[in-house]
């Protein structure tokens, strides 16, 4: 027998060599990735946990609709005015900016446009908070318009990139086909392409709007002198809003303040639970859809 | 010309060159002379290149109207490449190059103020995967005609394309069911109903039953002799039987080496498709037909 081998094939087929260490630092590699797992869950956890606990009892009918000091109402009424304008405003931009890479740009100009996309989703919120201080309140006054235009730029790249991804997935033969029968690319685009992808851009612009839901920074500069006493319906004025209320009240020396931004804290991060995984559930569904196409 | 005397005894190729001249006598194998209907399209010297490869060099031939034109020949010999730059389907390609000139009733394909659009409404194309919209079987059909303002009519129109198409009994009862439900041969038919639809001028067909069973391809074939007069169609296929069974006039392409370092396809021989399956003259196509090769 040879001696290179360096075992001997007749033996029983258990461990041999340096096989137990290896197996041990295998194993010990596999539990550090699965504690890291556990623990990013567990993080949201404790957070849904603690949201729930403390925010649970502050929520009633009156909390919901009343001005302050005992509701919220002018809020979250505030936030979705604000929320509503910025969607309005970044879902076609984004939209746009997905056909364009998806169907008309060339190779070096994606690679531009996506570049910019990745670096503005990495864009601190405060910067944009900063810039639009700058251009549309300061030697002007707070406004949700203002609140609205932050809240759009933070939400156009996650749009713009999402709507891509669903775009490039619709078969090149369809548009193989409507090219084929001589209508010209924009029809086609409306009425073969979009209709394909448009659970994927519903889900992209779904979860946009649960993360620019709770941006606290841009808001602060806009729209952040507000009377929570009364409901405000003009976007021109600074509108009452939720993450706002919820900084200011943590901030004062007042138990009470402290429940109320626990209730708030659990209406805004419900709202982003259940649209993010509304919207996950859709886009799985669309996928399915498209796969069997 | 129907009145010449004696027909010649043996076939008789009076045509002076395909690709020259509008109208030509032929003298066809019941030694009746007829006159050759009028020339579509007309390929002048076309050669067509990726980047810095040549996918296909020298290519001139006649294209008449109301004929069903086989384009044969082995993998890779650019048939259909050749079939693509009929309708402009290449420049969807950012390395297309085509060199030679395509007319297209005597407008050549090519210059500067054609738009492709208008081209390929006239030109319509079916391809080798069948690839319905994920729309209804009656939206699938009504797609370009509502697109390019045909409006009036509309359902006659589908009902007609798909009676054209020898679908409209299988679907009739479920127009606005999903067309992903129907199976491929049906897919394709209704592919070609779409293309219909609109009333073009040329049909060009890429392999259009390589992806179904037999019995499709029967259907395919039957269709296609029913659609033949009414448009000039243009057929790419890997199955010479097929050309065989359908075709008016067969041109076959092959892979040839002339002098360039590696072979480029061009066209061998194009000729009636009796005389290309029944006596061709190019040795290479006698070696193809006869399965020697291929």
């Amino acid at each position: 027998m040879s001696d290179q081998a360096g075992f001997d094939p007749t033996a029983p087929l258990t461990a041999s060599g340096n096989l137990p260490r290896r197996r041990a630092l295998s194993r010990g590699a596999e539990l550090a990735a699965t504690a890291a797992a556990v623990l990013a869950v567990g993080v949201l956890a404790v957070v849904v946990y603690t949201v729930v606990a403390r925010g649970a009892k502050a929520i009633d009918w009156s909390f919901l609709v009343e001005g302050a000091p005992a509701g919220i109402g002018p809020e979250l009424v505030g936030t979705a005015i604000i929320v509503a304008i910025a969607t309005l405003i970044a879902m076609p931009v984004g939209v746009l900016i997905a056909l364009y890479l998806s169907e008309y740009a060339g190779g070096r100009a994606t690679q531009l446009v996506k570049l910019t996309m990745d670096v503005m989703n990495g864009l601190p919120s405060i910067i944009i908070g900063l810039f639009i201080f700058g251009l549309l309140v300061n030697h002007r006054q707070q406004s949700g318009i203002a609140a609205s235009v932050a809240l759009a730029i933070i939400m156009v790249p996650p749009i713009a990139r999402g709507s891509q991804e669903v775009l490039a997935l619709v078969p090149g033969a369809q548009r193989e086909a409507a090219d084929a029968l001589g209508v010209s690319r924009w029809r086609s685009v409306l009425t073969v392409v979009l209709p394909s992808a448009v659970g994927g851009i519903v889900t992209a612009t779904v979860l946009s709007v649960a993360r620019a839901a709770g941006e606290t920074a841009p808001l602060i500069f806009a729209t952040s002198v507000f009377d929570p006493t009364r409901y405000s319906f003009n976007p021109l004025e600074a509108l009452p809003n939720v993450p706002v209320r919820v900084f200011t009240l943590s901030e004062e020396a007042n138990p009470e303040g402290f429940t109320e931004a626990w209730g708030l804290s659990l209406l805004l991060i419900s709202f982003i639970l259940f649209a993010s995984l509304g919207a996950r559930a859709l886009l799985a569904r669309s996928r399915r859809k498209m796969e069997s196409a | 010309m129907s009145g010449e005397p004696t027909p010649p005894p043996t076939r008789l190729r009076i045509r002076s060159d395909d690709g020259v001249g509008g109208v030509a006598a032929t003298g066809s194998a019941d030694g009746h002379w007829r006159v050759a209907p009028e020339v579509v399209f007309d390929s002048r010297d076309v050669s067509v290149f990726y980047g810095a490869k040549q996918a296909l060099t020298g290519v001139s031939l006649a294209i008449r109207r109301g004929q069903i034109t086989a384009l044969i020949g082995p993998s890779g010999c650019g048939k259909t490449t050749f079939l693509r730059s009929l309708n402009r389907m290449n420049d969807s390609v950012p390395s297309f190059r085509i060199e030679g000139q395509v007319l297209y009733h005597g407008h050549d394909l090519y210059a500067g103020n054609v738009d492709r659009v208008e081209v390929r409404r006239r030109i319509g194309m079916v391809f080798q995967k069948p690839n319905p919209f994920p729309k209804s079987i009656y939206d699938n059909v009504a797609w370009a005609p509502r697109n390019l303002g045909l409006k009036a009519g509309l359902a006659d129109r589908v009902e007609q394309a798909l009676r054209g198409a020898a679908l409209w009994d299988e679907v009739k009862d479920r127009l606005k069911d999903s067309a992903l439900g129907l199976s491929g041969g049906q897919q394709q038919r209704l592919c070609i109903a779409r293309a219909i639809a609109i009333e073009p001028d040329v049909l060009l067909l890429d392999e259009p039953a390589s992806a179904l069973d037999p019995i499709a391809t029967a259907a395919i074939e039957e269709l296609m002799h029913s659609l033949k007069g009414r448009f000039t169609i243009v057929i790419v296929t890997h199955n010479m039987q097929q050309a065989a069974r359908v075709a008016d006039r067969t041109a076959f392409f092959s892979l040839a080496s002339l002098g360039a370092e590696r072979p480029v396809g061009t066209l061998i021989e194009f000729d009636d498709t009796a005389t290309i399956f029944g006596g061709p003259r190019d040795p290479r196509t006698r070696d193809y037909v006869s399965g020697r090769f291929g």
